[in-house]
């Protein structure tokens, strides 16, 4: 067993579970979409992206660059929400949650095929 | 570049988890932290204010407690994070320093650099690897001349050494194997502007695998080598090495041509000197009378076989006459002592070569020698450059110095191969023609040794004379020679060789007509180098050259000139 690949592969499948869980709900209503779960998803996203750097692999790079994607759509939605909540003082309208919520989903997609790369690799790697 | 995104990215993975790890529980603390607002009323703080108080907090600490002052927990939180954010910062900041001065990491940024420059060559250069005595006299010879030089060393001491130098060009090095492909791929063994290898390293392996490595990747280049035995020249020439220098053999053929014919030896001297090396004077080695060779090294023996093909009777003094396989009647001993000195008949011998491996029993001899015997003529083999000094106090009447005999013949093959093509050609002739063509010599060069210098007829160094050949007019030599300034006048120079579709000719007449493709070997002041320039380049120096017309520049004045004419 390789320790890097179990932090590895933690890191990867929990930034998909938690970004998963903030989607997870109505797409409009605020109640569903809980601020601390974006902030754990875009959390572990950062080290999950992290934990890519320097793999000179094609697979690595191809890795890199999903989670490059979802970090991108994550803090594109934590910026809609600061400026919802503080800087244009709309608050969380429906309007407004709905496009957090839908580039938090953006975000998992580009989550779900990290974790399918890894499921490739390791299928192929047969060890 | 490859390299260093991935030390980069390699060393800064825990750096970087550890700091937004230490981040976010910081931003995490706060937000769950209860708070107050201003009227007392409870608060707690949101994911943007927190971030944006922990971010400052963590690099500049004094800002003040926003938007509503701390509750005393808060504040513990605060001091907590505070020196939890501080110390991962200066592990961070620390490991980016690491990294930096990483010798690793700093190597793989030279070599990037040194890559890069290397792409961005736009000039013909030569790839010289080895950059010992033998290649820092070569690489100062051919700056010198406005060549450009890539060296490769695998001694990191000795690429410091070049930046060092002063050197008219600059010279991008290498610290790396050039037994290693990759590193002679780096250093622009595949470029198309790469003209030449020289492989100049110690060990004959390495420059074995040079030559191989250039022959294979870069067949239509220069290949010089050096090689120190006949087993591995014989192997370089097998595949087809251009030129393989050997120093001692070079050293025992010019010996041989001083004993034979003195005039051409010091033409060869002068010819091949550096720019504004005094002129020698000529040597006379004894012909009549004994000879003795100390030390039957490769050095010693490339000259004993030479001298006895001279028919001159010569003794060799060795310490291990039976491990370098020395002739029959060797004396056995270092020849510094007094006693095999003069058991191998010092008082009556003419000439003693010095030829031991180690300078300070090759000096020892020298003098020992020269008290018994004053009137010797005296050949040294100097080894180490640092030695120069001594050397010349001591006043051999001969240094033989390995690393500039290569340095030297390597820079005359990369810089005027005609020479060597000229100098072949001229050891058919006897000494009355090279005393000939050396008064010629004397009577325009001062006391410096002449330029040598290669002209092709062609559109980039000829383009007047080329135009005008093409156009039908017919040019002589000799109009090449005068003076653009003034007809009349000759310029100081000599054509030493013209090499015509094959033919060669040395000294060529005034009256030979050129043709396109001509190439031609030119000796002389180094003036006369620029003036001819004048007349091979400008169409209007060479119709004053060719006619004595000087001819209307502008479009205008043609004109009217037309109108004068009619």
């Amino acid at each position: 067993m390789n320790p890097e690949k179990v932090a590895f592969g933690f890191f990867i499948v929990l930034a998909l579970t938690l970004n998963f869980g903030f989607f997870l709900g109505e797409l409009d209503n605020p109640d569903h979409h809980h601020v601390y779960e974006l902030f754990a998803a875009v959390v572990v996203n950062v080290i999950a992206t992290i934990l890519k750097f320097g793999d000179r692999t094609q697979m690595g790079a191809v890795l890199l660059a999903t989670s490059l994607v979802a970090v991108l759509q994550l803090f594109a939605a934590a910026l809609v929400w600061g400026v919802a909540e503080h800087i244009s003082g709309t608050g969380l309208t429906p309007a407004i949650t709905s496009s957090i919520v839908s580039l938090s989903g953006g975000a998992m997609l580009a989550n779900v095929v990290s974790v399918v790369l890894l499921v490739i690799e390791t299928v192929m790697l047969r060890r | 570049m490859d390299n260093i995104f991935f030390l980069i990215f390699r060393r800064m993975r825990w750096p970087l988890i550890t700091l937004v790890s230490a981040y976010s529980i910081a931003v995490l603390g706060l937000v769950l932290i209860p708070g107050q607002d201003a009227a007392g009323e409870p608060w707690r703080m949101d994911f943007f204010h927190a971030f944006y108080f922990v971010s400052f907090m963590s690099t500049t600490i004094g800002f003040g407690e926003i938007p509503y002052e701390f509750t005393e927990g808060q504040r513990l939180w605060v001091t907590f994070s505070l020196y939890m954010t501080v110390v991962v910062w200066v592990y961070a900041i620390g490991n980016i320093l690491a990294l930096v001065q990483d010798h690793t990491f700093q190597h793989a940024v030279n070599e990037l650099f040194f890559a890069r420059r290397i792409r961005r060559q736009r000039e013909p250069f030569y790839l010289v690897c080895g950059y010992g005595q033998t290649g820092t006299a070569l690489v100062q010879a051919l700056t010198d001349r406005d060549q450009n030089v890539v060296a490769v060393d695998i001694d990191a001491q000795r690429v410091n050494m070049l930046k060092l130098q002063n050197l008219r060009q600059y010279v991008p090095a290498l610290h790396g194997d050039a037994a290693r492909p990759v590193h002679l791929l780096e250093a622009g063994l595949k470029h198309r502007k790469c003209k030449g290898v020289v492989a100049l390293t110690n060990v004959n392996e390495v420059n074995l695998k040079i030559a191989i490595a250039a022959k294979l990747l870069h067949p239509d280049i220069k290949v010089i080598c050096r090689a120190d035995s006949h087993d591995v020249e014989d192997n370089m020439a097998s595949f087809g090495t251009d030129h393989i220098v050997d120093p001692y053999d070079k050293f025992a053929r010019h010996l041989s041509t001083a004993l034979q014919n003195p005039g051409l030896h010091l033409l060869h001297e002068w010819l091949t000197g550096m720019r504004h090396q005094k002129l020698e004077d000529p040597i006379y080695p004894p012909l009549d009378g004994g000879w003795i060779v100390c030390g039957f090294g490769r050095f010693g023996g490339a000259i004993y076989h030479r001298l006895l093909d001279e028919n001159i009777e010569t003794v060799v003094i060795e310490a291990e006459p039976e491990e370098t396989g020395a002739p029959e009647g060797t004396v056995k001993g270092r020849g510094t002592e007094a006693v095999t000195l003069e058991e191998a008949g010092i008082r009556t011998a003419a000439g003693l070569v010095a030829g031991t491996r180690n300078d300070a029993n090759n000096l020892s001899i020298i003098m020992t020698a020269r008290q018994l015997n004053s009137d010797l003529f005296v050949i040294a083999r100097q080894n180490h450059l640092d030695n120069t000094e001594i050397f010349n106090a001591v006043n051999a009447d001969i240094v033989m110095h390995p690393s500039s005999v290569i340095a030297n013949r390597i820079r005359v093959l990369l810089g005027t191969p005609l020479l060597y093509e000229f100098m072949s050609l001229a050891l058919y002739e006897d000494d009355q023609w090279a005393c000939e063509l050396i008064s010629r010599i004397i009577a325009f060069v001062q006391d410096e040794v002449p330029e040598v210098w290669e002209v092709e007829i062609n559109e980039e160094q000829a383009l007047a004379v080329t135009e005008a050949l093409e156009a039908g007019n017919a040019i002589e030599l000799g109009d090449l020679l005068r003076d653009h300034r003034e007809r009349d006048q000759i310029l100081p120079c000599i054509p030493l060789l013209k090499l015509s579709k094959g033919t060669r000719v040395t000294l060529p007449a005034d009256d030979c007509r050129l043709k396109v493709g001509d190439k031609l070997l030119m000796c002389g002041r180094l003036s006369a180098r620029d003036r001819m320039e004048w007349t091979l380049q400008n169409d209007n120096a060479l119709c004053y050259v060719l006619t004595g017309q000087v001819r209307a520049q502008g479009w205008v004045w043609r004109l009217f000139r037309r109108d004068e004419t009619r």
